[in-house]
């Protein structure tokens, strides 16, 4: 199974590369998650995977019994979900915003700083 | 030694805010701190004078062999009280001259740190702390021609005198280090006797040439001279100060010190001969173009730098003689006539020789001064200025086969120096009057005392030699030679060769003066071209880095986000990619658990939804795919024990997916807007990083994790977090800072997303 993740992974990151360097906007932005897919699955895989055992103490007992996921990856993949989509709502409102000014989400038509375009004054 | 520097550095910080406290008398309170250091360099004068050294170390990076390392002897002495001296003139001549400068606080500032770094130049004993100081003093000379700069000429005069002063100082700092790999010493004091060894070492040549480029561009030698008119930029108190009496001068002081540890080679004394003589005759010609005070000053300025540099190359008893009596009178005369000219331009307006005329009865004092200076600088008797040229003239004659070319060139040079001084000290104040933008009147108190000052003091060097100079000279000598002089100073050396040669110079002055415009309009005949010009070669250079760093940009910064994406993602990968290619055999699959179906399906779905994503021209279908996605990935997490991590992925990804449905809805369908290569090309990069990164997942996942962390947290949770799940602990309890800040994340993110959605200014105005 890590097999199979590390190519899901991989293929999250190529899709995820390939979109953000597209010209249109929104599919930066899907790249932008992707990577974000991508990078929490890699810590995932390279933290060690276990079947169905959740990091747990059952109650009554002290301490966790292998086997037993380990739970520090974990909780760096929900503080990087959590974050992640802290910068996605961002960039897509900043997305519509860009493009209720400007009439494009072109990124070639955008290379100029702190200028509107011309025929839109 | 170093408290003076310290408080000098202090009461330099100090100076804005007593600036503001006093402003119209702030020139008495400024005079006090050069006068005060005058005083205490004044209190050493019996000590050095009888022959012993100041010293004073303070230990500062002692394993590199640098040092706060202070000597104080005669050659130190002279330029520090040079330094003070004329300091004092300036300071006090400032706070008047300043006035009308809004922020003329910053100026005392500037000009306080200026005179401090030159002063600790002339006393630093440690060849990294003398850098130290020589950098300083270009960037302070450098902050003080573009004081005004607002000027688009100020601020370009400002880099180019710093970047040919700095560049200079690299080479110098590149000579001192080659130094030590043969002294193995920072130290001045160690090299003393170390003479022979250093010049008979292969990287002999190599260290001499590096030294004399910091010297010659920081006193400004052809061909490096064009920075010191241009410097000319400067309020005229720093013109007076830096750019003719002090840091001009650095490069021949550094010449000097090193003179007896590293000097008496062919190679050494040539360069400075050749060097010195061709400054001097060069640029004295050169004055004849110019109608601005300042420029006339300042070529004659370069004239004397070249004669003096032409000296040490001499390097015979009398010529060093003749430097210090040239370089005492240079400063007190040279001082003098800046300060004049400045006192013109602030009374009448103007600073061009041709609008100025018959005002020695408006300025009677000014006049007064000017005409005492300008017979010290054309070498009448009985100022110093005389003893100077006649000593001058003796040591050259001494050389044997170039006497006669050097002795003709000396001459002649110093004939055109005589036009400038008729030019500006003479002209502007005899004749008949001209009009000038402003109604001339005499300068206030303030801005004639130093001047004249300045001028009393070169006609008592010249009436009393003996008096004031000779007893340092032989201290001063013994820095540079070995040797003492024991010559004694006189002011008339009776009817001889010498006595001739000084009429005949100030003859051919007074013809040059007649037929200058004649003379530059032979002269505008061969104008020189450009490849023969050292600034255009300075231009050269410039414009040559400013257009590949423009090259550069428009080739890694063209505003292209995806250029910047290849850029970075290239660069990485052909580095990483070798290193993991080479580790490629160490790669083996874990067999930890075998795939069942329905994992096997979700990896299917999720290579199609993210093909469809990609291939997709639909908004809503590519949105439908991202959150197949997402939460497939999310069923990944509940598969491998991570409940916590997929109930997150399931929420997030149900808001992301609604946010995309609410913004992207209106939106038009995607236009193809890659070619077709580009497109080819993107895959074929993003598809090598997606291989590159499930090979380095494979590589990690090969080797042995023994994480003590999971068998912490699994052995903590209870007993110090009091919680059975062990994830939800680390986020609130071990790792509560994070968790803290990624809320403070989300905060901020949300503010911004708040901030956009409100309507801008550019909407409201719009119908």
């Amino acid at each position: 199974m890590t097999l199979l993740l590390a190519i899901i992974t991989g293929v999250l990151y190529a899709a995820g590369i390939y979109l953000m360097l597209r010209r249109s906007m929104v599919k930066v932005i899907f790249g932008l998650i992707f990577l974000g897919h991508a990078a929490n699955l890699m810590i995932f895989t390279v933290g060690r995977l276990c079947k169905g055992a959740p990091a747990f103490v059952e109650e009554g007992a002290m301490q966790a019994v292998e086997p037993f996921a380990d739970p520090l990856p974990q909780a760096l993949i929900l503080t990087a979900i959590v974050i992640g989509f802290g910068v996605q709502a961002f960039t897509i409102v900043l997305f519509k915003r860009t493009y209720r000014t400007l009439g494009t989400e072109d990124l070639d038509e955008m290379r100029s700083t702190d200028r509107l375009p011309e025929e839109n004054p | 030694m170093s408290i003076l520097l310290a408080i000098g550095f202090l009461a330099s910080a100090i100076a804005p805010l007593l600036h503001r406290r006093f402003r119209e008398n702030f020139g008495w309170i400024a005079l006090i701190f050069p006068l005060s250091m005058f005083l205490g360099l004044l209190w050493h004068y019996p000590t050095v004078a009888g022959g012993m050294v100041v010293r004073e170390s303070i230990p500062w990076v002692a394993s590199l062999g640098v040092n706060l390392s202070f000597a104080l002897d005669g050659l130190s002495l002279t330029f520090a009280m040079i330094i003070t001296l004329i300091g004092a003139a300036v300071f006090l001549y400032a706070g008047a001259y300043m006035k009308e400068y809004p922020d003329a606080g910053r100026f005392f500032l500037y000009i306080g740190v200026f005179m401090t770094s030159m002063l600790g130049l002339v006393l630093s004993a440690n060849t990294i702390l003398l850098f130290i100081f020589w950098e300083l003093t270009s960037i302070s000379s450098f902050l003080l021609i573009g004081f005004n700069h607002q000027r688009e000429s100020s601020r370009k005069s400002a880099i180019q005198a710093l970047l040919v002063t700095g560049g200079g100082g690299l080479a110098l700092l590149a000579g001192f280090i080659l130094l030590r790999e043969v002294t193995g010493s920072f130290e001045i004091a160690d090299m003393y006797d170390m003479n022979a060894l250093i010049t008979a070492h292969p990287l002999y040549p190599a260290i001499v040439v590096l030294m004399l480029l910091g010297a010659f561009t920081k006193s400004a030698q052809f061909p490096f001279h064009f920075w010191l008119p241009n410097a000319m930029e400067a309020p005229t108190p720093v013109s007076a100060y830096l750019h003719s009496a002090t840091m001009v001068k650095a490069g021949i002081y550094l010449v000097a010190r090193m003179n007896h540890e590293i000097g008496g080679t062919p190679l050494w004394q040539d360069t400075l001969l050749a060097t010195g003589a061709a400054t001097m005759l060069f640029t004295s010609v050169l004055a004849l173009g110019a109608t601005d005070l300042k420029k006339l000053l300042a070529y004659s300025t370069l004239s004397v730098l070249g004669t003096l540099m032409l000296l040490l190359g001499i390097g015979s008893p009398l010529a060093i003689k003749a430097f210090f009596i040239y370089l005492i009178a240079h400063s007190l005369y040279k001082g003098t006539l800046f300060l004049v000219a400045g006192t013109l331009d602030h009374e009448t307006g103007t600073r061009d020789v041709r609008r100025l005329g018959g005002l020695r009865r408006a300025m009677p004092i000014t006049a007064a001064t000017a005409a005492l200076a300008s017979f010290s600088m054309m070498g009448v008797i009985p100022l110093v200025g005389f003893i100077g040229k006649e000593t001058v003239y003796k040591s050259i004659l001494e050389l044997d086969t170039w006497g006669i070319p050097l002795i003709a060139a000396a001459v002649t040079a110093n004939a055109f120096i005589v036009m400038v001084t008729l030019l500006v000290g003479f002209r502007p104040f005899w004749g008949k009057a001209r009009a000038t933008p402003k109604h001339p009147h005499e300068a206030p108190l303030k801005m004639l005392l130093g001047p004249g000052l300045l001028a009393v003091l070169g006609l008592l060097f010249g009436l009393f030699p003996d008096l004031f100079i000779s007893t340092l000279l032989d201290q001063s000598a013994l820095s540079i030679l070995s040797e003492k002089i024991g010559l004694k100073i006189t002011l008339w050396h009776g009817v001889n060769m010498v006595l001739f040669l000084s009429l005949a110079t100030l003859l051919a002055g007074g013809v040059a003066y007649r037929l200058r415009n004649a003379l530059q309009e032979r002269l505008d005949g061969f104008r020189a071209p450009a490849l023969m010009k050292p600034s255009s070669w300075y231009e050269a250079l410039v414009g040559g880095m400013l257009k590949s760093a423009r090259l550069q940009t428009a080739l890694l910064q063209n505003g292209y986000l995806r250029n910047y994406i290849q850029i970075v993602l290239i660069t990485a990968l052909s580095a990483a990619a070798y290193a993991l290619y080479q580790a490629a055999d160490r790669v083996r699959i874990v067999p930890d658990v075998s795939i069942t179906f329905y994992e096997a399906a979700l990896g299917i779905i999720i290579i199609v939804a993210t093909w469809m994503l990609v291939t997709s021209q639909s908004r809503l279908k590519s949105i439908v795919a991202l959150g197949v996605v997402g939460f497939s990935i999310g069923i990944i997490f509940v598969i491998y024990g991570a409940p916590d991590v997929a109930l997150t992925t399931f929420a997030i990804e149900t808001l992301n997916v609604i946010l995309f449905v609410l913004v992207l809805y209106r939106l038009p369908k995607f236009v193809s807007l890659s070619s077709t290569s580009n497109r080819i090309r993107d895959a074929i990069i993003a598809g090598s990083a997606g291989l590159f990164m499930t090979m380095t997942i494979l590589l990690a996942t090969s080797f042995d994790l023994s994480s003590k962390l999971k068998e912490y947290y699994a052995a903590a949770s209870v007993p110090e977090g009091r919680g059975r799940n062990i994830v939800n602990v680390i986020l609130v309890d071990f790792r509560a800072i994070d968790t803290l800040g990624e809320i403070t994340v989300l905060a901020i993110a949300a503010l911004g997303v708040l901030a956009l959605l409100k309507p801008g200014p550019e909407e409201g105005r719009r119908p």
